[in-house]
C-alpha cells in the first residue's frame, strides 16, 4: 500500500461524508460517552485491545474534538497510553497486540485492512514521554519527516516555521547545525514537537510530554500546547491532574477495574469533569483519594 | 528464626584467622593463574620475536618462498592473505549484515526465529575444519573452482558469517528503541527508519564486529589446508581463480622443515601475522571507544 498524504486525506474526507448518517445513529447509543462531540476528528468506537492474552482496553468509545486539547487521565496501568497509541497505530510495533473495534480519523477506520499505518502516522504525529531527538543536527531533526514524506517546498522555510511554532526558533536560529542532543531537556522536547508538526499532521498525540521536565520547561510546553491547539488537534496523556485542568478542553478519565482491563469511566468538558464529576470514581480520583 | 530466642554473643564464632587465610589463598590462586597465562604468552612472544625479528627485512617481505632460507620471503603469503580477506569481507559483510537486520528488525518472534538464532550461535562454535570440508566439497569440487583464492575466500566467508551476524545484531540491539519510535511516528517506513537512523548509529559497532571476525579468519589455517591452499606458491595471485597461500599456511610449512633456519623464518612469519592481528584489533578497540565516548557525552 502506497498512498500520498494527500490521497489518504481525500479518501478520509470522502469516507467521512459517506459515514455521517451512521455516525449519528451510533452517537445516540448507550456507549459510555457522556456528551456528543460536534464534528470530531477521531471517533473511537467500542475499542478492545489485548497484549497477548491479557486484555488492556475494554469497550472504549470516545470522540476527540477538532482543534482542541483533550486530556486522558487515570492511575498507572489504566490503559491511557495504550489508548493514545491506538490513535496512530504505534501499538502495531508491539508483538502479539490484537485490536478490536474501530478508530476512525475523519471518518475512515485506521484499523481497516486497506489502511497503511505508515500513512496514518503522517497524519497523526506523536511526542513521547522522554525527549528523543535524533543524534543529528537540529535542522536535520526537523527536516527528516518532511524529506521522507516527499516534501517539495522550501525546506529552510519549513524548518523555520516548525521551529517558530514550537517556540524554539529564537533559541536555536544561530546554530541549526548543532546536535539536537546538545539542547536542554525542555528544548529537546520542543524540538520533538517541531519535528512532529513539520510534517503537517492533523493530530498531535503527546504521551506525558512533561514528565521528564522541570516546572519551568513544563510551563513552556503547556503554553505551547494552547497555542498549537489553534491549528492542530491535540491529545495528551498526563499523570498530572493540574496539568490536565490547565491545558485541556476536554478530559477523559480512565480506570482499570479488578480485572485490570482499562475502561473509560467519564468523559466531558474539563471544567465540568473537574468541578462536577458525574461518576463517584472520577470524584475520588480527582480529589486525590487514590491513584 | 523465632523472635522468642534472640541470638546471643556466644552463638557467634567468627574464626577470623581461618577466614583471613582462606581469603588470602583465594587471591593467591587468582594471581598465580594470571601469572601462568600471561607468563606463557610473554615467553612465546619474546621467543618468537628474538628468533624472528633478525630475519624481518625488506628482502623477507618482498620475496617469494625459496628452498634457501636466506632467499625465502613471505610476499606470496601476504598477497594471498590480503586478496582472500578482501573477497571474504566483500562476500560476508553484506550477507551477514542483511541477515542480522532481518533477524533483529523484521522477523517476528516465533519458534522458527529462536531456532535460527540458536543455530547461528552454534555455527560460530563449529570447528573450523568442518568449514574446510564443506568448502572442499561445495566450492572446490562441486562448483569446480579448484584450489583458488575464490574457493578459499568463500569458505572463510562461511566461517565468519555467524560471527558477523551475531555482532551486527548486538550493535542493532544497542540502538535505543526510542529512536525507532521517533522515526516511525513521523510516518517513516521500517526501511527508512533502519537506513536513516538505526544503521548510522549501529555502524561503529558493526564495523568492530566485522574487524574482529576478519582477524579470526586471518589466523585460521585448518579450513585452508583442507581445501588445499598450496604451501609453495612462487607468485602473487592475480585473478580470483589463481592458486594461493596465506600467512598461517606459510608459517606451518616452514615449521615442518628440518633446517633450523626455516624455524626462524617461521618465527619471522609469526611476527608479521601478530602485527597484522594487533593492528586490526587496535582499530576495533579504538572504534568501540570512540562510540562509547560519544554516547557517554550524549547522556551527560
Amino acid at each position: 500500500m502506497t498512498m500520498t498524504g494527500q490521497s489518504i486525506r481525500d479518501m478520509l474526507g470522502r469516507r467521512m461524508i459517506e459515514l455521517r448518517p451512521s455516525v449519528e445513529v451510533r452517537a445516540g447509543s448507550a456507549l459510555p460517552e457522556n456528551d456528543v462531540v460536534e464534528d470530531p476528528v477521531i471517533r473511537i468506537s467500542d475499542l478492545n485491545l489485548w497484549y497477548g492474552k491479557k486484555q488492556a482496553l475494554g469497550g472504549v468509545s470516545l470522540s476527540i474534538p477538532r482543534k482542541k486539547v483533550t486530556a486522558l487521565i487515570g492511575p498507572s496501568g489504566c490503559g491511557k497510553s495504550t489508548l493514545l497509541r491506538c490513535m496512530n497505530r504505534m501499538n502495531d510495533l508491539i508483538p502479539n497486540v490484537r485490536v478490536q473495534g474501530s478508530v476512525e480519523i475523519e471518518g475512515a477506520n485506521i484499523y481497516a485492512s486497506t489502511i497503511d499505518p505508515v500513512e496514518v502516522r503522517r497524519v497523526v504525529g506523536m511526542v513521547f514521554q522522554k525527549p528523543n531527538p535524533f543524534p543529528k543536527s537540529i535542522y536535520e531533526n526537523v527536516a527528516f519527516g518532511a524529506r521522507i514524506n516527499g516534501y517539495k517546498g522550501d525546506m529552510d522555510e519549513l524548518v523555520e516555521q516548525a521551529l517558530r511554532q514550537a517556540a524554539l526558533w529564537d533559541e536555536v536560529k544561530d546554530d541549526l547545525k548543532k546536535s539536537g542532543l546538545a539542547l536542554s531537556g525542555g528544548q529537546q522536547q520542543r524540538l520533538c514537537i517541531a519535528r512532529a508538526i513539520a510534517v503537517n499532521p492533523d493530530v498531535v498525540l503527546m504521551d506525558e510530554p512533561c514528565s521528564a521536565l522541570d516546572p519551568i520547561a513544563t510551563q513552556r510546553i503547556e503554553d505551547l500546547m494552547r497555542e498549537l491547539a489553534e491549528r492542530y488537534t491535540i491529545v495528551i496523556v498526563t499523570h498530572n491532574l493540574q496539568q490536565a485542568a490547565r491545558v485541556s478542553d476536554r478530559t477523559a478519565f480512565m480506570l482499570a477495574a479488578d480485572d485490570l482491563v482499562g475502561r473509560l469511566v467519564e468523559y466531558g468538558a474539563t471544567d465540568q469533569l473537574f468541578t462536577n464529576p458525574k461518576d463517584e470514581r472520577t470524584e475520588a480520583y480527582i480529589t486525590g483519594r487514590f491513584g | 528464626m523465632s523472635m522468642q530466642t534472640p541470638a546471643t554473643q556466644s552463638m557467634f564464632q567468627p574464626n577470623q584467622m581461618m577466614r583471613r587465610v582462606m581469603g588470602g589463598a583465594f587471591v593467591g590462586v587468582g594471581v598465580i593463574s594470571i601469572l601462568i597465562s600471561l607468563g606463557m604468552l610473554v615467553y612465546l612472544v619474546l621467543d618468537v620475536a628474538m628468533r624472528g625479528l633478525p630475519w624481518i627485512d625488506w628482502q623477507f617481505l618482498t620475496s617469494f618462498d625459496s628452498r634457501f632460507a636466506e632467499r625465502a620471503g613471505i610476499l606470496a603469503a601476504i598477497a594471498g592473505t590480503a586478496f582472500m580477506m578482501t573477497m571474504t569481507i566483500a562476500v560476508s559483510l553484506p550477507i551477514g549484515v542483511m541477515a542480522a537486520i532481518y533477524l533483529q528488525e523484521y522477523a517476528k518472534e516465533s519458534w522458527l526465529k529462536s531456532f535460527i538464532q540458536i543455530n547461528i550461535s552454534n555455527l560460530a562454535g563449529v570447528p573450523s575444519i568442518i568449514y574446510g570440508l564443506l568448502g572442499l566439497t561445495i566450492f572446490v569440487r562441486y562448483m569446480m573452482m579448484g584450489r583458488s583464492v575464490l574457493a578459499g575466500a568463500l569458505t572463510m566467508a562461511l566461517l565468519v558469517l555467524p560471527v558477523i551476524v551475531v555482532a551486527t545484531q548486538e550493535a542493532l540491539r544497542a540502538v535505543p528503541s526510542s529512536i525507532r519510535d521517533a522515526s516511525l511516528a513521523l510516518g517513516a517506513t521500517r526501511s527508512q527508519t533502519i537506513w536513516h537512523h538505526v544503521l548510522p548509529q549501529a555502524f561503529p559497532g558493526i564495523l568492530t564486529g566485522n574487524i574482529l571476525a576478519a582477524s579470526r579468519a586471518i589466523g585460521e589455517t585448518a579450513p585452508l589446508v583442507t581445501i588445499g591452499a598450496l604451501t609453495y606458491v612462487p607468485f602473487t595471485p592475480e585473478s580470483p581463480l589463481d592458486r594461493f597461500t596465506v600467512l598461517p599456511i606459510q608459517i606451518f610449512n616452514w615449521t615442518s622443515k628440518p633446517q633450523a633456519e626455516f624455524h626462524d623464518l617461521a618465527a619471522a612469519g609469526i611476527v608479521v601475522l601478530l602485527l597484522v592481528l594487533l593492528t586490526m584489533n587496535s582499530i576495533a578497540i579504538l572504534l568501540r571507544q570512540r562510540v562509547g565516548g560519544t554516547s557517554r557525552r550524549r547522556i551527560g
